[in-house]
């Protein structure tokens, strides 16, 4: 049986190269090459490719168009889904060369060509045969007709199937502007549907699980959805009932779709049957923005798409990046983007309770920070801060031989994507030097400096320190708390500097997920109220102290660091591209 | 005159015979499996050396059986394309889903002489190194499978299946599975998934071609209920003289079912090709001849999914000449030969042998119409052409049987159906395309006339236009 996919795409660091920074997969060993026309074009394709769990195959007609860069429309075929040829969207005509059934030898034409025998239904002659491309290898000498009129004429009368039954519901279907039935009717529909018998009729609002509504009426019956939740999550949830035009998709019976990466099913889903609760009948897909980001709930750092309109997130999906999470995301990770959102969330710049400004307050910074005795400061800073935050926190605290720590999260792991670790930039604050290899464990010592009157000025960022080993009683002990958030706690509540922060989606930045993986995000949406990015007043602040030479934008900044910390020697931020780069860890 | 050639129908319908073992060893039973066993290995001219196994492999190519199921494809290559080096067990299944309607001649075996059929299933593992085998038996034929099982039960207790076979060190199990009732399950690849425990959705092929990727992804030889048992026979006769039975390229004997408009319907065992089709209806010792005063109208040939030939239809078959060239030569419906390769040239096929004869009182129109619903009805509906297409063209007959119709029905229907043939995953895309093409192309004129014929009572209000 497929093994799950967390072991198909495990992070590419090849042990043999001598550069830190590896970006691509070792190069591969010399493969064997196939001739093969597509479209009356000539290619060189690799004999073997990889299959969805990345094993080596006979390359099939599909993948040798992909290179040829000629699209086969297709459902059911997804490249991280094993095969099952059930749409038949994909078939294309072909062409073989003749063989001498006698000599074996191809049959030649006048001009020494070979003589091609095209693919025609065994029992009628006369008929084009058409072959699923997905599904079909290549042979040398082969051609593919990707855009002949029987090809053409296979597209239009499977489309034409799949509508008959659909509701075409398009104006109030949450899958519309990103719909495959919509795309390929554009591309290969016909204007008018011949069928005039009565629709067959499914079940609508189907409560799969938690977070999943299913329309049967919409449903092409692909198994997508099936093939993922049972090869890939390993939950083999559901499946399909009745038969024929009747089939329908159904989880087991008495039983939930609820494991935690059921909204995959949503983005594999090529039509508007499977919608997320959490996002249908919200936001008409046109609208949104997508940002290139990366998910912050736990230190696999999966890459995703924001969508945004507006100021507003409205949905995170998974955006492919095989050194992390190949196409997929957990469903929690998913919708953990409500909290951005939230009204309680910090806004103002707030010096001893009164509202101030940014001037102000870092000039106050600096000069708090500029005259304090060494050893007399000390920062708790966040895991889920860019790694360009913690290496300015890092500088500072460098310059002010200032304690530094962050806080250990720790959670359940699971077999294909979830972390442990629920910091997203673990390696971020190990790297940068801001915690040690153990997060936290440096906590205890800044509370008992605290306590013991040496620490005078405490900086946390992001955290409520009252959770992680400093008391409500001993933070009552330092003289100056300076505090940056997003949301209120019972540190922000206690602090005499305020200092309203960013969500990730606000700024832009680096993380360094659990393996190494370094990734920049984009900025989706603007900041609440007065927050400002951390990177952009942490700098100033560093640069007012002498700890850094001032960079003028988050890409001056992260090349800057990457001189700086050895283990990031050579990155630049150019190169990190929307996939990241690995570096050792 | 041909007369029947009862070799594996021998027993069945005789006084007194019955299903047990016993009745069965008194008529010789397994000894077929007994000289199989004791076959020698042998050196070919050529210096190549055969184990005992692949002489009995190589007997049955020579004996150019083909498979009795529908597809008529050679038994021994199907045999030799398993593949040997997997490192993983071979399976055998035999296919016992009979289930194409028109029918019904494994049914006479299973219920008559199961153990002929047991044999046959011993020998074909033994020549194929199979040490675990099944029987997939349509649900709808309990007796069927009672009677196997206790016929398993029977050679298991005399030391013919089980541990060490007849001392040879030959072990084997064969299990009957019964299916639950859905037709697609008699095509290999579904009958492969639904023995796994799965919805009996047949697989793509490539990759999943059963003589590799089969049962369990395991090399698999699936065939069918008849073909198996004459694989005994072969075995008894010796491949040569096998072959002598019926023509050549279309050798030994089938069962014939024969229903319909015939006065004598029923089941006949023929040599391959020794009697034709006018044979088979008209003759005394077969159909009989249609009911008094009828005329014949149509035949579907191979089961209902074979394409239709019509009452006077001429064709052009290639014949070796006296001088042993390939000459063409004008054959009518009811002269041409009851064989796999005469009725391929003619454009259809012999398929599971069911000869379904139709006389001037039936109307094609509501014959197509059941059909049509059979094959919506039994569509899996996995892939797209099938899935859509039957469900519309049994709509769409519906509509045209109940006052709905319209003139250009008969383009309507012929659009889908092409839509459907060879683009489906498995043969039941066919299966559900050919009666339609062919009803609607050879019967043109009726479906025409019944299309009009509603448009006209509708323009003058004697039906109501519900359908529009």
């Amino acid at each position: 049986m497929p093994e799950p996919v967390a072991s198909s795409h495990p992070i590419t660091i090849d042990p043999t190269m001598s550069n830190a920074v590896t970006n691509a997969p070792a190069a591969p060993p010399p493969v064997e090459k196939v001739r093969v026309k597509v479209d009356g074009r000539e290619i060189e394709v690799p004999k073997t490719m990889p299959d969805w769990q990345g094993k080596m195959q006979p390359t099939t007609m599909l993948q040798a168009c992909k290179i040829a860069g000629v699209e086969v429309p297709h459902y059911c075929y997804h490249h991280k889904l094993p095969v099952a040829g059930n749409c038949r969207m994909c078939l294309v005509e072909f062409s073989t060369p003749m063989m001498d059934p006698a000599t074996r030898k191809p049959v030649l034409n006048e001009d020494g060509s070979p003589k091609m025998a095209r693919s025609v239904l065994p029992y009628e002659p006369q008929t084009p045969r058409g072959a699923i491309a997905c599904a079909t290898p290549i042979s040398p000498g082969m051609e593919i007709h990707a855009a002949s009129p029987a090809t053409k004429q296979m597209r239009e009368a499977v489309l034409e199937s799949l509508l008959i039954n659909h509701p075409l519901d398009c104006p109030i279907c949450d899958q519309a502007g990103e719909c495959k039935l919509q795309e390929y009717s554009v591309q290969h529909g016909q204007a008018a549907s011949r069928f005039v018998e009565p629709k067959v009729h499914k079940p609508k609002a189907v409560d799969l699980g938690p977070r999943i509504m299913l329309d049967d009426e919409r449903c092409i019956l692909c198994t997508r959805c099936v093939r993922f939740t049972r090869d890939v999550a390993g939950d083999d949830a559901l499946g399909i009932v009745n038969r024929g035009s009747y089939n329908t998709i159904a989880s087991a019976p008495g039983r939930s779709f609820d494991n935690n990466y059921t909204l995959n099913t949503v983005d594999l889903c090529p039509v508007g049957a499977l919608t997320s609760k959490d996002f249908r009948f919200k936001m008409r897909v046109w609208f949104l923005k997508e940002t290139p980001s990366v998910c912050t709930s736990c230190a696999t750092g999966c890459s995703v798409t924001v969508g945004s309109r507006e100021g507003i997130v409205h949905r995170y999906e998974p955006r492919e990046n095989d050194a992390v999470n190949g196409p997929w995301m957990c469903d929690s990770g998913r919708l953990n983007y409500r909290w951005i959102h939230r009204p309680d969330r910090l806004g103002k710049v707030l010096l001893r309770g009164a509202e101030s400004d940014w001037t102000s307050a870092i000039a106050e910074l600096a000069a708090l920070l500029g005259s304090a005795p060494k050893g007399s400061v000390a920062f708790v800073a966040s895991s889920r801060q860019t790694t360009e935050e913690l290496w300015l926190v890092s500088r500072i605290a460098r310059k002010l031989g200032a304690l530094t720590d962050t806080v250990a999260r720790e959670g359940e792991p699971d077999r294909l994507l979830v972390s442990a670790d629920k910091n997203p930039n673990s390696q971020g604050a190990r790297l940068t030097g801001v915690s040690f290899t153990e997060a936290g464990v440096t906590i205890p010592e800044i509370a008992r400096g605290i306590d013991e009157g040496r620490i005078r000025t405490l900086v946390v960022l992001g955290e409520d320190v009252t959770k992680a080993g400093i008391s409500s009683e001993t933070l009552a002990r330092v003289g100056n708390l300076v505090v940056s958030d997003i949301l209120p706690n019972a540190t922000t509540a206690a602090a005499h500097v305020l200092l309203p922060g960013c969500a990730h989606v606000e700024k832009r930045g680096t993380f360094i997920n659990g393996k190494g993986r370094i990734q920049r995000f984009g900025k989706a949406i603007e900041p609440r109220g007065d927050a400002r990015a951390e990177w952009e007043w942490l700098q100033e602040l560093a640069v007012a102290l002498g700890a850094v030479e001032p960079s003028r934008s988050i890409e001056g900044l992260f090349n800057r660091m990457a001189s700086d910390v050895p283990a990031l020697a050579g990155v630049e931020w150019a190169r990190l591209g929307d996939l990241g780069v690995t570096v050792p860890v | 005159m041909p007369t029947e050639h009862r070799l594996i129908l021998k027993n069945a319908d005789a006084p007194g015979y019955t299903p047990d073992i016993d009745c069965y060893l008194r008529h010789g039973g397994y000894e077929s499996l007994r000289k199989a066993l004791a076959t020698p290995a042998r050196e070919l001219p050529d210096g190549k050396k055969q184990s005992p196994q692949e002489v009995i492999r190589d007997e049955v190519l020579k004996s150019g059986l083909r498979g009795r199921g529908g597809a008529g494809f050679s038994a021994g290559l199907k045999w030799s394309f398993v593949d040997r080096r997997s490192g993983k067990p071979i399976y055998l299944v035999c296919n016992a889903d009979e289930s194409e309607p028109g029918t019904f001649k494994d049914r006479q075996i299973l219920h008559k002489d199961p153990h002929q059929l047991v044999e046959g299933m011993i020998i074909s593992c033994w020549a194929n190194d199979v040490r675990l085998a099944y029987i997939y038996i349509r649900g709808e034929m309990p007796h069927g499978a009672r009677l196997l099982n206790q016929a398993l039960s029977e050679a298991r207790a005399k030391g013919f299946l089980g541990k060490n076979i007849l001392g040879t060190g030959f072990d084997l199990e064969i299990h009957v599975h019964r299916g639950a009732g859905a037709y697609i399950c008699g095509e290999e690849t579904g009958l492969i998934e639904s023995l796994e425990g799965k919805r009996a959705y047949p697989r793509i092929k490539p990759p999943y071609f059963p003589a590799v990727l089969g049962l369990y992804m395991s090399p698999t030889i699936v065939n069918n209920v008849e073909t198996l048992c004459a694989v005994r026979h072969i075995v008894a006769m010796g491949a040569a003289e096998y072959a002598k039975l019926g023509t050549p390229n279309n050798t030994g004997t089938r069962i014939v079912s024969l229903s319909g408009d015939v006065v004598r319907p029923g089941y006949f065992e023929i040599e391959v090709g020794k009697a034709t089709l006018g044979e088979l209806i008209f003759d005394p010792a077969f159909g009989g001849g249609l009911k008094p005063g009828r005329k014949l109208k149509a035949i579907i040939p191979g089961g209902s999914s074979s394409k239709v030939l019509k009452a006077g239809e001429k064709f052009r078959l290639r014949r070796k000449g006296a001088d042993g060239q390939m000459v063409q030569v004008e054959t009518d419906l009811l002269d041409l030969p009851y064989d796999f390769d005469s009725l391929q040239q003619a454009g259809t096929m012999s398929g599971s042998g069911a000869i379904i004869v139709m006389d001037d009182s039936r109307d094609m129109v509501d014959a197509l119409a059941n059909l049509s619903e059979f094959y919506a009805h039994e569509s899996c509906g996995q892939c797209t052409p099938c899935r859509e297409g039957a469900l519309w063209m049994a709509k769409g007959l519906e509509r045209l049987t109940h006052g709905g119709g319209r003139g250009e029905d008969a383009e309507y229907l012929l659009h889908i159906a092409q839509n459907i043939q060879g683009r489906t995953i498995c043969a039941f895309g066919e299966a559900a395309a050919w009666p339609v093409l062919s009803f609607v192309r050879k019967f043109k004129d009726d479906f025409v006339a019944r299309g009009k014929a509603d448009e006209d009572a509708r323009a003058r209000g004697v039906i109501p236009s519900h359908h529009h």
